[in-house]
């Protein structure tokens, strides 16, 4: 069996979707052909939350990490979209927070592990703490011809991306060719997806200006702790499910309170995901898991 | 719905940073420390204000009725923190900067249901520091 064919048949949470590109040429590439790779996202733990809408907190990171170990392949790298904590107003709390954070994670088998905060890590300190754990909050890598620009727009807590991260963008924006296959991981959507609830980033219209150009890029990221799908004219965002709990459906509701945990199906609208990329035609397909591993 | 308001701009930020009305001011009046616009709002009876505060994680008050059509300021006092202040329907948007009074003047045309909330993150409660408007014909 392929290791294509098994996500198909093991994805529990909602089977594989294309997200962008020619979904055509995925298929029938191997998954050990130059250039194809997947990674998993993993999005919104908020270790230290105590509340009604998660009773079972304290395991749930856990199972999540035991989830991604469980995988019969391991992926490529590990990447967390933000809200590793919830918040606290006591610095030494969240730098408790953080610790036990990076230790449960320290059990992922992968080792090649990237991360951004969200504004539950960041925006109280304006990111202090978090990077005396896990380095920059805003940073670029390359991994097998795709460049990957992880974006902070949280450490300010206005939710915007800072004037000087927006010219080291823009920067870096400027050395690549406009085909050049790129993507952005980010906390908050960078489009106003709910204003009234603050689904948004207050400047994300200058941060999608600068990647506009730019033919084949794709955003990924958190905070709305569901999965969702969006585009920008040519420019597609996925949302991925929270670890903690889920949020409401966008603009569904006036409130954007927790949906109420079931105890007769705990975990219900978490899960993580994974994503198959390639390179050359720029193709990622998602295939979400739920919490709890299946056997 | 449409809906009318006074957006505040990069120098209506500064007024308010110095404590200062944001309706309508120029630039030589607010250097002087004196609002023409202040004065106007002062002496126009149909100008009604809502006294508001902003304190981690609510405003109050929370709910408020309105007119349609009707001008009024909101004059808001934040008591410990950057709260913001987004009226996303209206296009408003300012820092309240704590121990100050600012000034945002709206006036919604139509009658319905106007949001407003915090988007400075403010700790654990954030999520919950919104309100609205009720708009009645």
């Amino acid at each position: 069996m392929q290791r294509r064919d098994f996500l198909t048949l093991s994805a529990l949470g909602g089977g594989a979707v294309f997200l962008s590109g020619l979904a055509g040429c995925a298929h029938g590439s191997g998954y050990a052909s130059e250039g194809s790779f997947y990674f998993v996202q993993l999005s919104d733990t908020h270790w230290g939350y105590k509340g009604p809408a998660n009773p079972d907190a304290g395991v749930t990171l856990r199972k999540a990490v035991a989830a991604v170990n469980a995988l019969p392949e391991q992926p490529d790298f590990i990447f967390f979209t933000g809200d590793l904590t919830h918040t606290t107003d006591d610095p030494d709390e969240r730098r408790r927070r953080l610790t036990e954070f990076k230790s449960i994670i320290g059990d992922l088998k992968v080792r090649n592990i990237r991360l951004i905060p969200g504004e539950h890590d960041a925006s109280l300190d304006r990111g202090t703490a978090y990077k005396e754990f896990f380095g920059d909050t805003y940073y670029t890598f390359d991994h097998k011809g795709i460049h990957f620009i992880a974006l902070d727009n949280v450490s300010d807590p206005g939710g915007l991306v800072d004037e000087e991260q927006l010219a080291w963008l823009k920067a870096d924006l400027a050395k690549l060719d406009k085909q050049a296959p790129i993507v952005v991981l980010t906390h908050r959507p960078l489009f106003d997806l709910v204003p009234k609830w603050d689904w948004a980033t207050r400047n994300g219209a200058d941060v999608m200006a600068a990647l506009m150009p730019y033919q084949n890029v794709t955003v990924f990221y958190g905070h709305i702790h569901q999965e969702h799908h969006h585009m920008t004219a040519h420019i597609p965002h996925h949302s991925a499910k929270s670890l903690i709990f889920p949020l409401p459906a966008p603009g569904s509701q006036d409130k954007r309170t927790p949906l109420p945990w079931d105890a007769a199906h705990p975990y219900q609208g978490l899960g993580f995901r994974e994503v198959d990329a390639e390179a050359a035609s720029h193709t990622f397909k998602a295939t979400e898991f739920p919490v709890v591993a299946s056997s | 719905m449409k809906l009318r308001a006074k957006p505040l701009s990069r120098r209506a930020t500064l007024q308010c940073m110095l404590g200062l009305t944001s309706i309508g001011m120029t630039a030589a009046p607010l250097l002087a420390g004196l609002s023409q616009a202040q004065a106007q709002t002062q002496d126009s009876p149909a100008l009604r204000q809502i006294d508001m505060t902003a304190q981690r994680f609510k405003f109050t008050p929370e709910e408020i009725p309105l007119k349609a059509g009707e001008r009024v300021v909101l004059a808001i006092k934040s008591l410990d923190f950057i709260h913001g202040m987004h009226i996303p329907d209206l296009g408003v948007r300012v820092d309240l900067l704590p121990g100050q009074i600012t000034r945002i003047e709206i006036q919604p045309q139509h009658s319905g249901i106007i949001d407003f909330l915090c988007d400075n993150f403010c700790g654990g409660g954030h999520e919950d520091m919104h309100g609205r408007f009720i708009v009645s014909a």
